[in-house]
């Protein structure tokens, strides 16, 4: 009995088994009422692979990975229940660059296994090294910049594209050397691999680091799919259906979500990973036309149009996350409701540092999910809408987009919040978006900025209004 | 089997999967992108596979030790994963 479970056909019919769990876990990620169980379904089928490749009889001694289990299981759910909701990009990144590494290790110890590796295989080590490693110091660098370890800001060293071109090409070289061994370098397989390793963590930072803090969604998204491709790669390397079903299911899953990303700011992903955006815009918008003046407006003078308010939309940016603004702003949201106006939530889908961030702040601080609207659906409604509250959020609601084809960005969709009666804008001061450019919103003739902490304005309100 | 044979079974099964998972994640809504991404990611954490069979495999030390690091790292991407997915998904309520 215990001889059927140790065959190989058991094992396989497992994976499989565990893969259709996989598919129907991300299934039904497609509604918010199924995911969460959607989510359980998906567990269970990594639990159904870790179990029944733990009782292969290939595996013979079970001391060191059992410690490694202990001490992974130990790290990953002291970081998953620690972790603030509003510091999630950060710790996606983290995870997605340990999945990359894990894939490099897997592709490193079967190389330097002595067991003779087919030419394929060396194939699939390669190229799982070289992903792999890409996404390990990619994710470490997006990780730096989104927790403000490092400097947020695009970070172009002088002649980086050479370097990276050359690096590139040594890379593809080393890669070539591996898969038909000349010899011409005369030093050993594994030393090479070893520069490789190398060579493609110089890449992952070159990579990221002049990829600026308002692009984060793009790079996450874009790391999130190399992690699933560098796990499809090391099936290869272990003729593994499992890691090649479910690495493609993930590398296709970052794919979709880059291209989304990439949409909603009107940018190619080669703009975004090499233009350097916000490093070098500031030539480009001598518009000249900005003309009025910026209107401030006392928190007791903007509680008077709410009250009056029949129908609230609010737009949440990466500044809500920043205050921790999310609970003052459902309560806010709450007593408006009360009053009888009609509030919902407008989220652009690169609002914040990760695709989806807003609607998972919104979620934590209990705002239903059906009031959390994307702009094609509020937009063709703007006209009717008594107040926007704009908190924390700036390119994606700049009406230069629409309006001046001098901008950078230009033809970019936003959430058209000038067309509203009148738009409250909630600021520390009167900076620059991430982008680095102007807004002119600030100064239409319907805006009025409330100057200071968003969770403070907001605080301020909800207590009017309760008075 | 042949090592050709099964490289292009395996390639036939990385194309379907790819297109499975276009069609799979297409659908599923923007206010969910971020629980997406750290399942996906969690997903990824399936090479640990691959490492839990360097590690405890037949190899030299070298290699389990390499293979040891790798099932450290993937489990705290399979298991840090799926628990802040559940964290998140367990926080969108319709009321």
């Amino acid at each position: 009995m215990i001889a059927f479970f140790q065959s190989s056909i058991f094992v396989n019919l497992a994976y499989i088994f565990a893969s259709i769990l996989f598919i129907f876990g991300l299934k039904m990620l497609s509604s918010p009422e199924t995911a969460q169980r959607g989510n359980l379904v998906s567990a269970s089928g990594m639990l159904i692979a870790i179990l029944v490749t733990l009782a292969q009889n290939e595996i013979i001694a079970y001391e060191y990975l059992l410690v490694a289990l202990i001490g992974g299981l130990f790290v990953g759910v002291l970081a998953a229940s620690l972790v603030k909701m509003t510091s999630m990009p950060e710790l996606v990144a983290l995870f997605n660059g340990f999945g990359g590494i894990a894939s490099l290790l897997v592709g490193v110890a079967e190389f330097i296994n002595p067991s003779s590796s087919t030419l394929i295989q060396i194939i699939a080590i390669s190229f799982t090294v070289l992903i792999g490693g890409i996404t390990f110091s990619g994710s470490l660098v997006a990780f730096g910049k989104l927790s403000e370890i490092i400097s947020g800001k695009p970070l172009i060293l002088f002649g980086q594209r050479f370097v990276l071109s050359a690096l590139i090409l040594i890379a593809l070289l080393l890669v070539l050397e591996l898969i038909i061994s000349t010899g011409l370098l005369n030093i050993s397989s594994q030393t090479i691999l070893f520069v490789l390793i190398g060579v493609t963590f110089i890449l992952g930072v070159l990579l990221t680091a002049p990829i600026g803090g308002a692009d984060m969604p793009v790079v996450i998204a874009l790391l999130n799919s190399y992690s699933g491709l560098a796990a499809s790669s090391a099936g290869f390397v272990i003729n593994n259906n499992v890691l090649i079903v479910a690495g493609a299911l993930v590398g296709a899953s970052g794919l979709i979500l880059t291209n989304i990303m990439c949409k909603a700011m009107n940018r190619s992903l080669s703009n975004v990973l090499f233009g350097g955006f916000g490093a070098a815009t500031s030539s480009s918008e001598k518009s000249g036309q900005i003309q009025g003046e910026v209107k401030p407006i006392t928190a007791e003078d903007a509680y008077l149009i709410l009250e009056a308010a029949n129908s609230v939309l609010v737009v949440p940016g990466y500044g809500m996350a920043v205050s921790q603004a999310q609970h003052v702003v459902r309560e806010l949201g709450e007593l408006l409701e009360d009053n009888g106006c009609e509030v919902k939530y407008a989220i652009h889908p690169v609002a914040g540092r990760m695709p989806g961030h807003m609607n998972v702040l919104l979620a934590e601080a209990n705002v239903s999910y059906d009031v959390l609207a994307e702009p094609d659906d509020v937009n063709p409604l703007m006209d009717t809408v008594d107040v926007c509250i704009v908190i924390g959020a700036n390119d994606v609601v700049n009406p230069d987009a629409r309006e001046n084809e001098g901008s950078p960005i230009y033809g970019m969709p936003v959430i058209e919040v000038d067309r509203a009666k009148t738009v409250f804008i909630l600021k520390r001061s009167m900076a620059a978006g991430f982008a680095g450019i102007d807004n002119p919103l600030f100064l239409k003739e319907n805006s009025r900025m409330l100057f200071g902490d968003a969770k403070e304005s907001i605080s301020t309100l909800v207590s009017e209004f309760k008075t | 089997m042949e090592s050709q044979a099964l490289l292009v079974l395996l390639l036939f099964v990385l194309v379907l999967s790819i297109f499975l998972g276009f069609e799979l994640i297409n659908k599923v809504p923007s206010t969910l992108h971020t629980p997406l991404m750290s399942g996906a990611n969690a997903i990824s954490g399936i090479t640990i596979v691959g490492a839990l069979l360097a590690s405890g495999g037949e190899g030299t030390f070298s290699s389990i030790l390499v293979g040891t690091f790798a099932v450290f790292f993937a489990s705290i991407n399979v298991v840090g994963g799926y628990l802040v997915t559940n964290r998140m998904l367990k926080m969108f309520k319709k009321k």
